[in-house]
């Protein structure tokens, strides 16, 4: 009898109320009405003189209120909760799930099949569907296959764990191997004109940000440190291997008296940049430190804000200073890398010739790409070693809590500025390798906007999480550089529209949500570095972050 | 001499605009404690919104009652950016309360590119120029040939800031709407016990501080005339840069910071170089903070255990 009664309770809470919703829907079109009035239904455009002209966008303006509208009568009426518990469910069981990739991936073949019987439009609809379908698919199918991992190896009991950990041991070398066989494969299967977006455009960005990401990390994740200015070391490693590379140090006239000092750079040739790598991380760190000596006493937003400043007086100082940097035009000609000494040209002499290959641009892109993963790995292993020694504990306690860790005798000046100094100097090998790649730089490279994704790649991650930081810079610049791919959407939406336009939109608007539904970042536990009797996972909530 | 006096009566022109965008940020941090990294992007939105009304006002009315168009471009300005503020705290800011503290930064630093993209694609990239309104000058003395003026722009300005200005301090130091707001800047829980909506005081208090960001978004357009979507950046941080000098918090000091910086701006342009006049800005607000963390007016932040 009671039973019954609350499943009708129950039921009438998720009766959808028809008058609620549209009361609510109603305030939405009207906020929305209001909000995009002046910015949508109005366009200040530019006529033939120059002169500003108005123009007005009515359908437009209507299309976005509509969507306010239905979108949130939509949400009023659908049983939230009830999919909610359903979705927590299907994630539970690997049967459900499979067949849900299953389902994709049979949509997705057919869908492929009617874009390649079909013409036009219906065809690009049906092909871009198709994509997404068997992304859900992937994404379906690796969930069911965690699913069915935790429901046949419970983590309750001792065995299970073991299985577990071994299993993620085996993830991670899966994880390696496709990373060193990404390029080769991709040069296999497509060419080379095919191949190269997917290894440069993909490949090589998105590890530079998942470098970069880990770099950030050491100050960010690990000591607590805000730094908004992260870009100023990203630029000087990147204006260090340039100049050196082209000019060779300064005060060279004076050291010729010291023949062993004597180092010009220019007649390194083919080594230049494994020889100016170092060198201009090390130049970064000593940015790092010059930067963490003043802000010593600064704690959270007030850190971040001087950071920003700092980033910003390096781009300008570039911008300016003409003689030395050559302002916004920039330094070309950056000598590029070489195969330890052979360079990548073609005839005698090159890359191809000794090792009796034929010719190929595409030889050097491999090759970068090797560099820069041997480059993003070394700050991962280090990053991990590092949290082991005693440096690296003193900068978690430090996060943790800056006054307990004078009462026990750290010093906090050494503790902050190596935290600095190694983060600015991953950034400046990051730097000097995005300048090789380019042999081209300007400050445009290095604005705030560097800064403020690359902390949102860190802080979206989960900061501390090494492998969550990898997720999150493969989602946003690999989604944002997916989105030059959607030629597609061209048809859907009108010849003038350009997909790449809307890149910084989303990753914005990206940015919010996440914080909205993961305030933690993506991957929310964290995996302390010493531990007592067996290794334990904690919430991100126990880890005080950003404090200062 | 005159120099100076010209400088002068510029550099107080660009701090009033500073100053206004100043007291956004600190009224802010004054009640959420977080940075509002939006804020400058919402005053380019202003100047947007402020545009727009010029246009749509310029196809009626011809020359004579400009005065008039301005009160009706600034009103409506203030309230269309009021909304945006508004919805931008409800979307973004308002679900991530008492989350950890780097969340709402982050949240508003994803805020910030959104609204500057969003204007450009919405509006387009290039630059947005009206015509020059009051451009007529009085020459005040003239020294050795050499003509120190003030433009009716620069007393509009100077006008409207100081008239809103009061009308602002008014409405904090003395209504019940002002004591609620300093209220829940003491203490948001004590607060709400003792009766105030805190939600709609937040709320209330991201109104306001978009209401006079919009002022300064119309008077950036009227004193420079031109607009692009990425020039909510640079005054956005030159103007956090005076709140911190001020002491951030402090409403006096927000003010003050503004026209301290908009007047070392303009003497650094004139006598020095304006390549670097960013450069100066932003080394002040490094200095500042280093040597006097809290500000000319604010209250020294006690750590406690």
């Amino acid at each position: 009898m009671a039973s019954e009664a609350t499943q009708e309770a129950t039921q009438d809470a998720s009766r959808p109320d028809f008058a609620r919703a549209l009361r609510a829907a109603g305030f939405s079109g009207g906020i929305a009405f209001l909000l995009f009035l002046p910015l949508i239904a109005f366009l200040a455009a530019q006529n033939m003189r120059n002169e500003l002209v108005l123009e007005t966008r009515w359908p437009l303006f209507a299309v976005f209120v509509a969507s306010a509208f239905f979108g949130r009568l939509i949400w009023e009426l659908s049983p939230r909760e009830r999919l909610k518990q359903q979705f927590a469910e299907t994630l539970q069981s690997p049967i459900r799930l499979g067949t849900a990739a299953a389902t994709l991936t049979i949509a997705m073949g057919a869908l492929r099949i009617v874009a390649r019987a079909g013409f036009g439009i219906e065809s690009d609809v049906a092909l871009a569907l198709s994509y997404l379908f068997g992304t859900g698919a992937v994404v379906t199918a690796i969930g069911a296959a965690v699913a069915w991992v935790k429901s046949r190896y419970p983590a309750t009991t001792e065995s299970g764990r073991r299985r577990q950990s071994q299993i993620g041991v085996a993830l991670r070398m899966v994880a390696l191997g496709f990373l060193l066989a990404y390029p080769l494969v991709m040069f296999w299967f497509l060419g080379t004109q095919g191949s190269i977006k997917w290894i440069d455009n993909f490949g090589i960005q998105i590890l530079i940000y998942v470098m970069l990401g880990w770099g950030l990390n050491i100050v960010v994740g690990l000591a607590g440190l805000l730094d908004l200015g992260y870009v100023a070391f990203y630029a000087v490693g990147a204006y260090s291997f340039a100049l050196l590379a082209k000019n060779g140090l300064p005060f060279i006239a004076f050291a010729s008296e010291y023949p062993f000092l004597t180092v010009d750079f220019y007649q390194l040739g083919p080594w230049a940049f494994w020889v100016l790598l170092p060198i201009a991380g090390v130049l970064a760190s000593f940015w790092g430190i010059l930067l963490g000596f003043p802000v010593l006493r600064l704690r959270g937003d007030y850190l971040a804000i001087v950071t920003l400043a700092f980033g910003e007086i390096i781009r300008l100082v570039l911008i300016n200073w003409v003689d030395l940097t050559n302002g916004y035009a920039g330094i070309s000609g950056v000598p590029r890398p070489t195969f330890f000494g052979i360079p990548f040209i073609e005839g005698e002499g090159g890359f191809a010739a000794y090792f009796g290959i034929p010719f190929n641009s595409i030889h050097r892109t491999i090759f970068l790409y090797y560099v820069i993963l041997m480059l993003a790995l070394l700050t991962a292993a280090m990053t991990i070693r590092l949290r082991r020694l005693p440096i690296g504990r003193a900068w978690e306690a430090l996060r943790e809590d800056e006054i307990a860790c004078r009462a026990l005798g750290i010093n906090t000046v050494t503790t902050k500025l190596t935290a600095f100094a190694i983060g600015a100097m991953f950034g400046g090998f990051a730097g000097s390798f995005f300048a090789a790649r380019q042999g081209f730089i300007s400050p445009e490279s290095f604005t705030f906007m560097e800064s403020a994704v690359i902390v949102a790649i860190v802080v979206l991650g989960g900061m501390g999480s090494q492998i969550g930081v990898a997720i999150a810079a493969i989602l946003m610049i690999g989604g944002t550089e997916l989105m030059r791919e959607l030629d597609v959407l061209k048809h859907i939406f009108g010849r003038d529209f350009d997909p790449t336009q809307y890149r910084m939109l989303l990753f914005g608007l990206g940015m919010v949500l996440i914080m909205i539904w993961k305030p933690r970042g993506l991957i929310s536990t964290r995996s302390p570095s010493v531990f007592l009797k067996e290794r334990k996972a904690v919430s991100g909530a126990h880890v005080r972050e950003g404090h200062g | 001499m005159e120099v100076f006096v010209q400088q002068l009566i510029n550099g107080i022109t660009l701090g009033s605009i500073y100053g206004l965008i100043a007291i956004g940020y600190t009224m802010v941090f004054g009640i959420l404690g977080m940075v509002n990294f939006a804020h400058g992007d919402v005053f380019m939105v202003s100047a947007f919104i402020a545009l727009i009304a010029f246009l749509i006002l310029s196809s009626w009315i011809d020359g004579g009652l400009i005065a008039l168009a301005l009160l009706i471009v600034l009103i409506a300005a203030m309230v269309f950016t009021s909304l945006v503020n508004w919805a931008i705290e409800r979307v973004a800011y308002r679900p991530l309360r008492g989350s950890f503290r780097l969340a709402p930064l982050i949240s508003a630093i994803g805020m910030s590119i959104f609204l500057m993209n969003f204007v450009q694609v919405a509006q387009g990239p290039r630059n947005k120029s009206i015509p020059p309104l009051f451009s007529d000058v009085i020459v005040l003395f003239t020294v050795d040939g050499y003509d120190v003026t003030i433009s009716y722009k620069q007393i509009v300005i100077w006008l409207v800031t100081g008239i809103l200005l009061l009308a602002f301090w008014y409405l904090v130091s003395k209504t019940a709407l002002g004591r609620a707001q300093r209220a829940c800047e003491q203490d948001q829980k004590m607060a709400a016990l003792l009766g105030i909506n805190v939600d709609r005081t937040i709320s209330i208090t991201f109104v306001i501080s978009a209401a006079l960001a919009a002022v300064a978004g119309t008077m950036y357009l009227v004193h420079y005339g031109v607009v692009s979507f990425a020039d909510g950046f640079t005054p956005g941080v030159k103007a956090f840069t005076a709140a911190v000098l001020g002491g951030i918090g402090s409403l006096p000091g927000a003010v003050i910071g503004g026209l301290a910086i908009g007047l070392i701006e303009t003497f650094w342009s004139a006598y020095f170089s304006t390549d670097y006049k960013d450069v100066a800005a932003f080394s002040i607000l490094v200095v500042v903070m280093i040597f006097l963390p809290q500000g000319l007016l604010g209250r020294p932040e006690v750590e406690k255990v």
